[in-house]
This record gives C-alpha cells, structure tokens and sequence, in this order.
C-alpha cells in the first residue's frame, strides 16, 4: 500500500511538474528557445503573487488573478526586448542571454526580498493541509489534486488554442516555417512575442503552486528548472502531452525513489531522465533537436 | 501610376550581386512572365518584392508608395503575395489549415477556402489531410490558394510548375487561367519557355542579375529569347567568345 501511495503522491507532484514544464515546452516548440530563467520565472510569480497577499491579506488565488495579466505583458515585453534579438543571431545566444537573465533575476530577487524562505501556504487556508483520506496508509491532499487539474487545463486550453483558433493556427504556422509565415502576412514577431506571454504566464501560475505547495527562496529557480527541463525530455521535446506524461514520470520517479530512501527522491528523477536519453528513444529526440 | 514599379534595383546575396540594376513595370491586369537560367536572379527578384530579400539599393514602389523597408507581413497586407519556390507549405497543418493562415493578411476579397477549392477541385477530398501527406501538384495547388487567399492585388508566382508531373501542370495551370481570367495581375517566374509565351502576356528575360531582354510575348520571338537567355546577344557572349 505504501508503494500505491507513493505513485498516487508522484502522479500529483507530476502535474506541477507539468504545468512548470508546459511554458518551456511552448516556446521552446515554437521558437526553438530554451529558456533557461524559465524556472527563475515561476519564482518571480511567486514573489509577485506574495507581495500581493502580503499587502492585501486576499487568497494566493485571488492575488494570481492579479499576477497572471502582469505576467502575460511582461512576457510579451521580455520577447520583443530581448529575445528577438538575440533569437536573430543563432542558436546559442538565446541560450545565454537566458542564463543572464537567470542569474539576474537571482540577484534581484536577493536584493529585495532577502535570502529568507517564503511561501503563500499559510494564506491559502485549509485547502493547503486538506485531504481525502481513503484508508490507513493512502490520503490524497486537495492541494495536488487541484494542481493536477489545472496542469491538464492548461495543457488542453493550450491545445485547444493550438488547434482551434486563429492566432493558434498562426502559432503553429510561424513555428513550422516562420519566413513563410511572414509571407502569408503573419507577424511573426508578434506570434512570438504572444507564445512568450503564455510561456511566462504558465510560469508564474506553476509559481503560485510552489509557494503553496512548499516554499521558495530567491535561489529556487534552478532546481524548478531542471524539473522543468526533465519533464520535457520525458515527454518528448515540444509536444504538450508528451509534457503532462513527463512531469508525471518524473513525479512518480521521484516519489518512488524516495519511498526506498528519503535519500533517492533526486536522485531517482534525474536517473530515469538520463535513462531516457541514453535509450533509443533519447537519440532520436537529440535527433530531432539536432535538426532544428 | 503603375502598381508595381520597381526602380534600379540591387540585391545581394552577402557580397554577391544577384540582381543589378533592374528597372522595370507592371500595370494592373497584366502577366508578365520572368525567364532567364539558373541563378540569373529571378527568384531573388521576385523574393526582394515580396520582402523576403532585402533591398541593398533601389526603389520598389507599389500602388505608388515606397515599400523598400517594409517587412514582409506588411507587403501582403498592402497587397502582395508570394507563392514561393518549393511551395513551403506549413507541413504540419492541413490543406484547409494552411490555406486559413493566409487570413492573417486581414484582406478581404473574392478569395476565400470554399471558392479556392472551386478552382482547384483536386483540394476538395483533401481538405482535412496534412500537407506533408500530399503530392507535388496537389501542394502547388494548395500553396497558389493560400497565396490567393490573401486577396493580392499583385501575385508572384516562383516555378510553379517545377518537380510536377506534366499531368499535374496541366492542372495547375487550367486552374490558374481562370485566376488570370478574373483580372489578376501576376508576375511568374516560369521555366518553361512555351508556356511562359503562352499563359503571360509580357516576358521579361534575366541574365546575369540584369534585364537582356523584354517584350509584349505575342511580338517575341522563340530565338530571340534563346538568344537573351543563353547570353548569346546583348551581353557580349558571342563577341567574347
């Protein structure tokens, strides 16, 4: 029973791992990008969203419901800044104006807020400590349910736009081809600029759980990133689904590991990811990179 | 005012000179046909007014405005669409799916999904099949539909009939004649010559990056376009030689 409780508990972590991993699976399907400050990101909508319950004593919901909107703008904003830019000049320089960005974003995080451990938790009431207890050994916590399901409504909304609507349609479009996008009248830097927005946005909701979840300091970035980063390997790169399958592998790696020993959690998810690349199915993802 | 007037254009492929120098008009309603060899520049050409090449010096106006620095995505909301070499579909979406994004234009007109498929009946089974699962003729059709659905007062056409089966180009040219026919002005790249006499009414021939030769096609001979083609006349071939 322990070890059915152990794959329920990781199926859970899995959909915040999903729902961190779906904005860098996003642009990095649309643009090609990966973005590196992604997880540091997520931090800073944490940050946002504790300023907010700091200052106004609201639900961490309610105060994402503010956070989200500013995010979107200032995704839309950090692409035609700075990624478009850098974008232009190559593969590699995206790569390392978001490491910048990152390390940047640390320090101001550090500047301002001090190294000391937040979280939102508290303010978020009961729904943090609520569970349905099914038996002796298995409770499933409200909290990762609720997660769970905004990860697979993020993921079909972001489907859904993918497939169904215009600027969707115009997404898939610039991602497949973006010089002749721009020749069917499709603005290609908007388009991107418009993936970015979703990207950081899912982000800062991905951060809203962390700061429930758990708690997070200025250097938490990195770690959620590689999170992120594992659970889009997983799943395949640039493919949303494949995404929600990732982050619950590596959720229930993780879980399972630690079920043998508190000591395995890590190390169980990086494992299975290195797996995962060392398989046949590893080299035709690399494969597939290669040739974008 | 012509609607397309391209002033002593050049446009480099880095260091290297691809068109030099071109001057040249087109009126509304017209077909005028580009012929020319292997890396005389057509393409270049035709891609420097669409705004996928960049201009290195020279002028393109259209409809009287200079367009010159304009991006690409703003020329075919002003109205200029490129069918280009190879047809560059979108893989991934479906016949329908491609033809959709040329919605982005914002242009409305004559052309939408359901009249493109009437004038290219073989696109109607095929609606919902992606466009890497189609054949050569049928992705030419569906790439010449997307550039119409962006309702283009000046088409470019590039090698449209380039790696398709004879029976194909038949098609596609049956298809395009009722497009010319609706008073369409078109530019085509073509490299077949007999068709190119045939389907435009002006040929204008490139050597080189530079205009050797152009003429109303009905007053055009074969040899004397050989000749403009090959280098033969004009450009000093045959006294070098």
């Amino acid at each position: 029973m322990d070890w059915v409780n152990a794959v329920v508990q990781g199926i859970l972590l899995g959909g915040f791992y999903a729902l961190l991993a779906c904005g860098l699976s996003l642009m990095f399907g649309v643009m090609r990008i990966i973005n590196l400050a992604h997880g540091d990101i997520a931090v800073v909508g944490a940050y946002l969203i504790w300023v907010v319950v700091d200052h106004t004593s609201i639900s961490p919901f309610a105060a994402a419901v503010i956070v989200l909107p500013i995010m979107l703008v200032l995704g839309y904003a950090l692409h035609l800044l700075l990624l478009e830019r850098s974008r232009r000049a190559g593969t590699l320089i995206p790569l390392l104006t978001t490491f910048g960005l990152a390390v940047i974003i640390q320090n101001v995080l550090l500047q301002v807020f001090s190294p000391d451990v937040q979280s939102v938790g508290g303010a978020a009431g009961d729904i943090t400590t609520a569970s349905w207890q099914v038996n002796d050994q298995l409770s499933i916590p409200v909290v990762g349910i609720v997660i769970l399901l905004v990860a697979i409504g993020v993921l079909g909304g972001l489907q859904l736009f993918l497939t169904r609507t215009s600027p969707g349609r115009e997404m898939r479009a610039t991602a497949e081809d973006s010089d002749t996008a721009e020749l069917v009248g499709i603005n290609s830097r908007a388009v991107y600029a418009r993936a970015t927005a979703l990207a950081v946005a899912t982000a800062a909701l991905a951060g809203l759980f962390l700061g429930i979840r758990t708690s997070f300091e200025p250097t938490s970035g990195s770690m959620q990133l590689i999170f992120a980063f594992e659970a889009v390997v997983i799943g395949g790169f640039g493919s949303l689904w494949g995404t929600l399958i990732g982050g619950i592998v590596l959720g229930v790696a993780q879980t399972v590991g630690a079920q043998i020993n508190p000591q395995y959690s890590m190390l169980a998810g990086h494992l299975v990811f290195l797996a995962v690349l060392a398989s046949p199915r590893g080299g035709i993802l690399v494969g597939r990179w290669a040739q974008r | 005012m012509s609607l397309l007037s391209v002033e002593a254009l050049d446009v480099r492929h880095g260091l290297l000179p691809a068109v030099r120098q071109v001057s040249l008009t087109v009126e509304e309603g017209e077909t005028v046909a580009l012929v020319g060899a292997n890396g005389a520049g057509k393409t270049t050409l035709l891609r420097a007014i669409a705004g996928a090449n960049h201009v290195h010096s020279g002028r393109i106006l259209f409809e009287g405005r200079d367009i010159s620095g304009v991006t690409a995505h703003r020329r075919v909301r002003a109205g200029i669409a490129l069918v280009p070499e190879g047809r560059r579909l979108f893989p991934g979406l479906t016949v329908e799916e491609n033809l959709l994004t040329a919605r982005a234009a914002g242009r409305r007109g004559p052309w939408t999904a359901e009249r493109v498929i009437e004038a290219f009946p073989m696109l109607r089974p095929l609606r919902r099949r992606t466009a890497r699962n189609l054949s050569g003729g049928e992705q030419q059709a569906t790439a010449i539909g997307r550039g119409l659905m962006c309702n283009p007062r000046l088409l470019l056409l590039d090698e449209v009939s380039l790696g398709l089966a004879p029976i194909a180009v038949e098609a596609v040219y049956a298809s395009l004649r009722t497009v010319i026919e609706s008073g369409a002005t078109i530019v085509m790249v073509e490299q077949d010559l007999r068709r190119a006499l045939q389907v435009a009414g002006r040929i204008i021939c490139l050597l080189e990056g530079r205009i050797v030769l152009e003429g109303r096609s009905a007053e055009l001979t074969r040899e004397q376009i050989a000749e403009a083609y090959f280098g033969l006349r004009g450009a000093g071939g045959l006294e070098r030689a």
